[in-house]
């Protein structure tokens, strides 16, 4: 059974190798945080950070990740903190729906320790997840806002 | 506020919130806010339908209409809490269930949350909630300290009488839940508002920051079983045969059945697992007439309605056809809007839970009553058997007004009594078997008189009738006047933005097999295209300025609306060097807007939209910071369809299959949206949806202005922009 570790805990996980680390989070493991949007690496709502680099999860299979740091949308605050990220996103109210924001957040959240201060352009690098209510107007103000704070 | 990070505890909790909040109120409420207190039923007061009021002074507002990220549920608590008084910062909400509300003569009255009514028509009702609600806890207070009630005042969850004594709401919550309501409701005069109108932030922000908020595709019940579905790749078609035998020992799987007739479901222990067997079960379907219908047939078919003689009239004043034949000049066009998906983002799903005694659905509906009653159906249960627990949903626009997929998990969950099954749709699936917006054409024909001026116009719309696929029982003798949005002379939802002379707006209805549903914005989208398009190529003609033109011959309030967008751009004023400014306007969902696209194209013919300003006149603004946000949204929403969006099929099966070959707008594209909203009282227009009508259409009237290529033909990626190509 491989054991994983997840926002700094040990956690075994029962599942066929070969299930996407999406499934195991959201089925095996019962963290529905992280969402299923497409399956095929196109949307971004399952992004997942493993050894701290942004990753879309339903691409990575069980056995691919055992012993790597994987972080997920349930551990990137510290304890009741919210991060900068989700801390700007509160005082901008970013979320509509919200079902892609736990991604957009992960995306983000990577985003801002590779840069601290990113550009417009680096945003729209590093942002290419898909969100369907079209929060992409507040998600840059607040990446800006969190970048500042 | 905490945080849940503790891995362990996660899944435990959940499944103790939904089985134990569903146990203990009696099934009646899944509340947003998590986790949710089961004991609280209780202790609870419920001053009216609307309004529940805790001993700590915490206050609960109901919400009959649906939460989809649209802020419904933060603009109706504005409503109910500017007449009740109470402190803002103590609100919270929940949602009655749509059995309760059978239960209870249907209280809390509509459920259906599209057509962006939820402000629009449920404003009067829950300001009288809330006024009614105050009146008691008032009443309350004058008993207990033996006085007049004209003595005592409301505000700030404090009743205070005149010599200075106070009691709060959460006092007096009892007391005043077991008096009379009141008859006579008197509502505040909007001049004295003091939470209509304000840019307050959302109620629901923060559990969608940490992952908590709870989708119905995250529901968890003792027990569970996962099922996915597959539907005959061809609308209409059937299923012969599947070979269950083959799948059946793989890992996880539990049942493979067929629902229908028409649709094989694997249900397993986990998602994957029965996403995988399905993928490997052997089926055979008889897909019936429609499998050998091609795109080229689609466009036949449509092409053949804009010359038909037989055609339902929406529109008709004068004698355009007359008035065309007399004109100095005739100008002709013919447009043609393809079929899209929602594809929201959270795909399609719902849990059941069946007994022959009882059915509990957990989803997220638009409909809340809809659902029910699709659930009812499906499970050939009695309505006070069942019931409906609605969910955050991941998106809606339309799609989840359709409780095809509600259908589905219940027939799943009645093949197996007392197991709790929750049915996950694919991404492939919700491509392939989606209500699309409807797939039409348009012809239009206008008159110029000598000096440019307007003297007829006939718009043939041919092609797909929403109300035919969806509701056929409401077509009015056979025309469905949906098809007319924006383009009729009168009614609630818009009345035609022109005075012509001589008009004519008729459909000739032509239904391809695809199930059309209503989609954002609806049909307000491509008659605006239509509309706006032509309007900017007569303008041409006529050698007039695409706005002056159209301000002769506005109405008043749309030529505000348009007015207010122009001036923010600066239409008219120098831009930068390869900038266009197009324009576009129109009235929907009892709003007027208007928007004004600046564009460039390069040499090589690549759009770039800079940015689009927007104004918007909903009568009465409620939340002008979520307005904002819905003009912004809809925006990506509507482009990203004007770029991309397109459902074709070969041998009548959806080529699309994902956001791979459906594409979507991301970041990079997202234009800058300045938003007016020009709110001129006095009624009650909606926001979600109205503004969305003029994105495509002012780019395209910009993309003229660039290059000199009329686009006519959606989307644009069909097209090429490139000068002189
Ligand atoms: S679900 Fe993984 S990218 Fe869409
Ligand atoms: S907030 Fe709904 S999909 Fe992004």
């Amino acid at each position: 059974m491989p054991v994983l570790n997840i926002n700094g805990q040990s956690v075994d996980a029962k599942a066929d190798p070969r299930t996407p680390l999406l499934w195991v989070l959201r089925d095996t493991l019962g963290m529905t945080g992280t969402k299923y949007g497409c399956g095929i690496a196109q949307c971004g709502a399952c992004t997942v950070h493993i050894d701290g680099v942004p990753t879309r999860s339903c691409q990575v299979p069980l056995n691919s990740v055992g012993g790597r740091k994987i972080t997920t949308i349930e551990g990137i605050a510290d304890g009741d903190k919210l991060n900068k990220i989700q801390q700007a996103w509160l005082e901008l109210d970013v979320p509509q729906c919200g079902y892609c924001q736990s991604g957009m957040i992960m995306a983000a959240t990577a985003l801002l320790a590779a840069k601290p201060n990113p550009t417009d352009a680096d945003i729209d690098a590093a942002m290419t997840n898909i969100c369907r209510c079209g929060t992409y107007k507040q998600i840059r103000e607040a990446i800006h806002a969190a970048a500042k704070a | 506020m905490t945080i849940q990070t503790t891995l362990g505890s996660t899944p435990l909790n959940r499944r103790n919130f939904l089985v134990g909040t569903a146990a203990a109120t009696g099934g009646f409420s899944l509340a947003f806010s998590f986790p949710y207190a089961p004991a609280m039923a209780a202790e609870v007061q419920e001053i009216n339908a609307w309004v529940v009021i805790k001993p700590d002074d915490t206050v609960v507002i109901r919400i009959a209409r649906s939460e989809m990220g649209q802020g419904t549920l933060t603009g109706l608590a504005q409503m109910v809490v500017e007449e009740l008084e109470c402190d803002w910062k103590k609100v919270t909400t929940e949602y009655p269930t749509p059995g309760e509300n059978v239960k209870r003569g249907r209280v809390w009255k509509n459920f259906s949350t599209g057509g962006s009514r939820g402000i629009r028509e449920s404003n009067q009702y829950v300001r009288e909630g809330g006024a009614a609600a105050r009146l008691m806890l008032v009443a309350a207070a004058a008993a207990e300290w033996n006085v007049p009630v004209a003595e005592c005042t409301a505000a700030n969850s404090v009743v205070t009488h005149s010599s200075g004594k106070t009691l709060t709401y959460g006092h007096l919550a009892s007391a005043a839940a077991k008096l009379e309501p009141p008859k006579e409701i008197p509502l505040k005069d909007p001049k004295d508002w003091k939470l209509i109108g304000k840019p307050i932030h959302r109620l629901d922000t923060m559990d969608k920051l940490t992952g908590k908020q709870m989708y119905g595709i995250d529901v968890k019940l003792p027990g569970m079983l996962t099922a996915t579905v597959k539907a005959c790749p061809v609308n209409g078609g059937k299923l012969k045969s599947f070979d269950a035998a083959k799948v059946e020992k793989m890992p996880g799987v539990k049942k493979v059945v067929s629902i229908d007739g028409n649709a094989v479901v694997v249900v397993a222990d986990t998602y994957w697992n029965a996403r995988t067997a399905l993928a490997a079960l052997p089926i055979e379907w008889d897909v019936g007439k429609s499998g050998s219908v091609q795109q080229s047939d689609v466009t036949a078919m449509l092409k053949d309605g804009l010359g038909a003689t037989e055609a339902y009239i929406g529109n008709k004043v004068g004698d355009a056809a007359g008035a065309i034949a007399g004109a100095a000049k005739k100008v002709e066009a013919t447009y043609a809007y393809p079929w899209q998906n929602h594809a929201p983002m959270e795909p399609l799903n719902a849990a059941a839970l069946y007994t022959p005694d009882k059915l509990e659905v957990w989803c997220g509906t638009q409909n809340g009553e809809a659902a029910l009653a699709a659930a009812a159906e499906a499970a050939e249960l009695p309505v006070a058997k069942c019931d409906v627990y609605k969910m955050m949903l991941g998106g809606g626009f339309g799609r989840r007004g359709r409780a095809d997929y509600v259908r589905q998990a219940v027939l799943v969950a009645k093949q197996m009594p007392g197991v709790p099954i929750k049915l996950i749709w694919s991404r492939e699936e919700d491509m392939q078997h989606g209500s699309y917006h409807p797939t039409t054409m348009c012809k239009l024909t206008g008159g110029l008189d000598k000096d440019g001026n307007l003297v007829g116009l006939h718009m043939r719309i041919s092609g797909q009738s929403i109300l035919a696929s969806l509701a056929p029982q409401s077509l009015q003798n056979g025309m469905d006047p949906a098809t007319f949005q924006g383009m009729l002379p009168s009614g609630p939802e818009g009345t035609y933005s022109y005075n012509v002379p001589n008009l004519l707006i008729d459909h000739a209805m032509r239904n391809p097999h695809l199930t059309a549903g209503f989609w954002r914005g609806v049909n307000l989208n491509q008659n605006t295209v239509y509309m706006e398009s032509f309007m900017d190529e007569l303008a041409e003609a006529a050698g007039k300025d695409p706005l002056e033109f159209r301000m002769k011959l506005m109405k008043p309030k749309n030529a505000a609306a348009l007015k207010a967008a122009c001036d923010r751009a600066g239409y008219g004023k120098p831009l930068p060097e390869g900038h266009f400014h197009g324009i576009a306007q129109v009235m929907g969902f009892g709003s007027y807007v208007a928007g004004v696209a600046e564009v460039s194209v390069s040499k090589d013919g690549v759009l770039k939209i800079h940015k689009i300003t927007a104004a918007t006149d909903p009568g009465y603004a409620v939340n002008p910071w979520l307005i904002e946000r819905q003009v912004a949204g809809s925006f990506v929403y509507g482009l990203s369809a004007a770029l991309y969006g397109e459902i074709t099929v070969k041998d009548g099966v959806v080529e699309q299959t994902n956001f791979d070959s459906y594409n979507v707008m991301r970041m990079d594209e997202m234009p800058e949206v300045d938003t007016v909203v020009a709110a001129s009282g006095g009624f009650w227009g909606g926001v979600g949806e109205p503004t969305i009508a003029v994105a495509a259409a002012s780019v395209l009237n910009g993309i003229y202005k660039a290059t000199g290529k009329r686009v006519r033909e959606l989307p644009l990626m069909n097209n090429e922009l490139k000068k002189g190509a």
